[in-house]
């Protein structure tokens, strides 16, 4: 059963066409991710589900009830902001609450589910404190508790963990993860980081310039891109593309080989690879350098595990391979994917 | 050696403190004396200004209180005053919101224009007030001061406003809003209790203004008990070339105590409200 529903969603500033027609179907206990570079109109599409931005053209079903002219508070939403946006005077207990209180719940109830929320994210400790004393990670938990304690139909989270230090976030990603599992809350996490896409999403939305890419989970995004964009936003290094025969050729990095690697069987395609620069990074080895017949200069990079310990030496030219399965086609003009050619 | 030296330190800190403190509290206090010294006392050039050189007496404010309207003068100023409190949080508070949350450039291009009506003075203004004044039939009436001084407080207030209002992030109405409140509610649940430093000060501001405002006061009022304190207490205790100054230091002293009193329970809020609103503005 599908919680939200967007319609055919548009959002023009002026000439600005922030949101320009968006379908999308999120279903029950679904944690989608809307990813997209910044101003793709990713948090403008999330703000108009909040019921905070009005839609130029389009609808929104949040639980089959058409609610596009809504005001936030009428829509069994809930949301925590990328500031986190705690009420500065108020303790964490009463910011908690106010939710609550908004809906004038008995106290004892009110008592009983911020002690509830609280305990999920084990932040029962700072109620009595306020926002300004918490750290970050304190901070993020208690707006998880507040739009928790609302019991909503659907939670949106706009970019929360951009704000927390690197180590930090892993943990947070992992923590969110489980709670929301565990919870069954229907979610839409807006990001623009694909490793917190990847790694938390059910399903992922790539957006760009207004429109949404792709829809698929993270495996199919990343392994059956749509179109040039959503091959090359999502990968680091990011996929090789380069034109050959009025197409465009693509491949990740990683399935770019030195001959030897893979089974005599296997059916792969060979170039011929003119490294330019080589980079120890540890578990990986990175060759930069260009494919020679090509049909303009390009850029292609290998990504080589540290398991694979075959000598590549700058200056030289290698001929490596990639499996048949592994090459895409993609539409010179469009940059649509298109059926597999034949190359040469 | 160490704590020579910051022995030094502090002496030399709390030495300019009191200065300053018997600085401030200087008028004060002379207000207090000199308001129970006889005449004798307080023109002889030679005698301490700081001690009773004749017995204390009450007499001067006995002429204040019953031989000048000065409760009435009091009692105008205070229903002026809150009045005009009133009025200015009433149309200045919603008139910077929008202002503060207006997108684009007119809302500060708004905001300085009101703030230069601020900058026009009294002095060039009276002579068209009165008219208007005149006109609705309020000359000679308190209500004529009700009406003319928000022109005054409410173009500042406004600007000073527009700065807290603005530095509060839209991302806590907008969560409020989400949590279930309606605009209306969002504002006042959330972005009023954050602001109520600057409201502090534009009530401070506000109120300290119709205490002391002369021009309109002098010009709009010729009834004696319409008038207020800053111009029935010197029309009615100078009279030609004799100043009753016991009975005018007590005038002045008894209205300020009070008013410094309660400014002092704000003071810290106060101070913030005032230089935020200066470098947001």
């Amino acid at each position: 059963m599908a919680v939200v529903e967007v319609k055919g969603l548009k959002k023009h500033f002026g000439n600005v066409k922030a949101v320009n027609g968006v379908d999308l179907s999120i279903q029950k206990g679904e944690l989608l991710v809307i990813l997209g570079p910044s101003g793709c109109g990713k948090t403008t599409l999330m703000r108009m589900i909040a019921g905070l931005e009005r839609p130029t053209a389009g609808d929104i079903l949040i639980g089959d009830q058409v609610v596009t002219h809504l005001p936030p508070r009428a829509r069994k939403i809930a949301m925590v902001f990328q500031s986190y946006a705690l009420y500065p005077h108020m303790s964490i207990f009463d910011n908690i609450a106010f939710p609550l209180k908004a809906r004038r719940e008995p106290k004892d109830a009110i008592r009983q589910k911020v002690e509830w929320a609280s305990s999920i994210l084990g932040i029962q400790h700072l109620l009595d404190r306020k926002p300004r004393q918490l750290s970050g990670g304190e901070r993020q938990r208690v707006a998880l508790a507040r739009a928790l304690v609302k019991e909503p139909d659907v939670m949106l989270l706009d970019e929360p963990l951009s704000n927390l230090d690197a180590k930090l976030r892993a943990s947070a990603r992992d923590e969110l993860q489980r709670f929301q599992r565990q919870l069954g809350i229907t979610t839409i996490f807006v990001t623009h980081d694909q490793i917190e896409a990847m790694g938390l999403g059910d399903r992922i939305a790539v957006m760009y310039a207004g429109q949404v890419r792709q829809i698929g989970t993270p495996q199919e995004i990343y392994h059956e891109p749509a179109d040039t964009f959503v091959a090359t936003f999502l990968g680091s290094p990011p996929m090789n593309l380069f034109e050959r025969n009025d197409c465009l050729v693509g491949f990740r990095p990683e399935n770019f080989l030195p001959p030897g690697v893979l089974q005599p069987e296997d059916k792969v395609t060979a170039f011929p690879f003119h490294v330019g620069r080589v980079e120890y990074l540890g578990s990986d080895r990175l060759i930069y350098g260009t494919i020679e017949g090509a049909a303009e200069q390009n850029k292609t990079i290998s990504k080589l595990p540290s398991t694979i310990t075959v000598d590549i030496e700058p200056d030289k030219v290698y001929e490596f391979v990639v499996q048949a399965k592994d090459l895409k086609f993609f539409d010179k003009n469009t940059g649509k994917r298109i059926e597999p050619q034949p190359l040469d | 050696m160490w704590a020579v030296k910051n022995a030094i330190k502090r002496t030399l800190l709390y030495i300019t403190v009191m200065i300053f403190c018997f600085f401030s509290a200087s008028p004060f206090l002379i207000m207090l004396i000199n308001t129970f010294k006889q005449d004798a006392d307080l023109y002889r050039p030679q005698n301490n200004p700081f001690i009773y050189n004749f017995p204390p007496t009450l007499e001067n404010l006995e002429l204040l209180f019953q031989r000048t309207n000065y409760m009435i003068f009091v009692r105008n100023s205070l229903i002026v005053g809150v009045l005009v409190v009133l009025i200015t949080l009433v149309i200045a508070i919603p008139g910077a919101y929008s202002l503060a949350r207006l997108t684009g450039q007119w809302g500060e291009r708004a905001g300085i224009g009101i703030f230069l009506v601020y900058l026009v003075p009294p002095t060039l203004l009276f002579i068209p007030m009165f008219r208007i004044v005149a006109a609705l039939n309020l000359n000679n009436t308190i209500w004529s001061l009700v009406l003319v001084y928000p022109t005054i407080s409410i173009p500042f207030c406004t600007w000073l406003l527009m700065g807290f209002f603005k530095s509060i992030p839209r991302d806590l109405e907008e969560a409020a809003m989400v949590d279930g409140y309606s605009h209306l509610m969002a504002f006042l649940k959330v972005v009023m209790p954050l602001s109520l430093s600057g409201i502090i000060a534009v009530i401070v501001f506000t109120f300290t203004l119709t205490l002391h405002e002369f021009v309109y006061a002098m010009t709009f009022i010729s009834d004696s008990t319409q008038r207020t304190i800053s111009v029935g207490v010197p029309i009615e205790l100078v009279r030609g070339d004799v100043f009753f100054w016991q009975s005018l230091l007590a005038a002045a002293v008894i209205v300020a105590l009070p008013v410094g009193f309660v400014y002092n329970l704000f003071l810290d809020r106060l101070v913030a409200g005032f230089t935020m609103g200066a470098v947001k503005g």
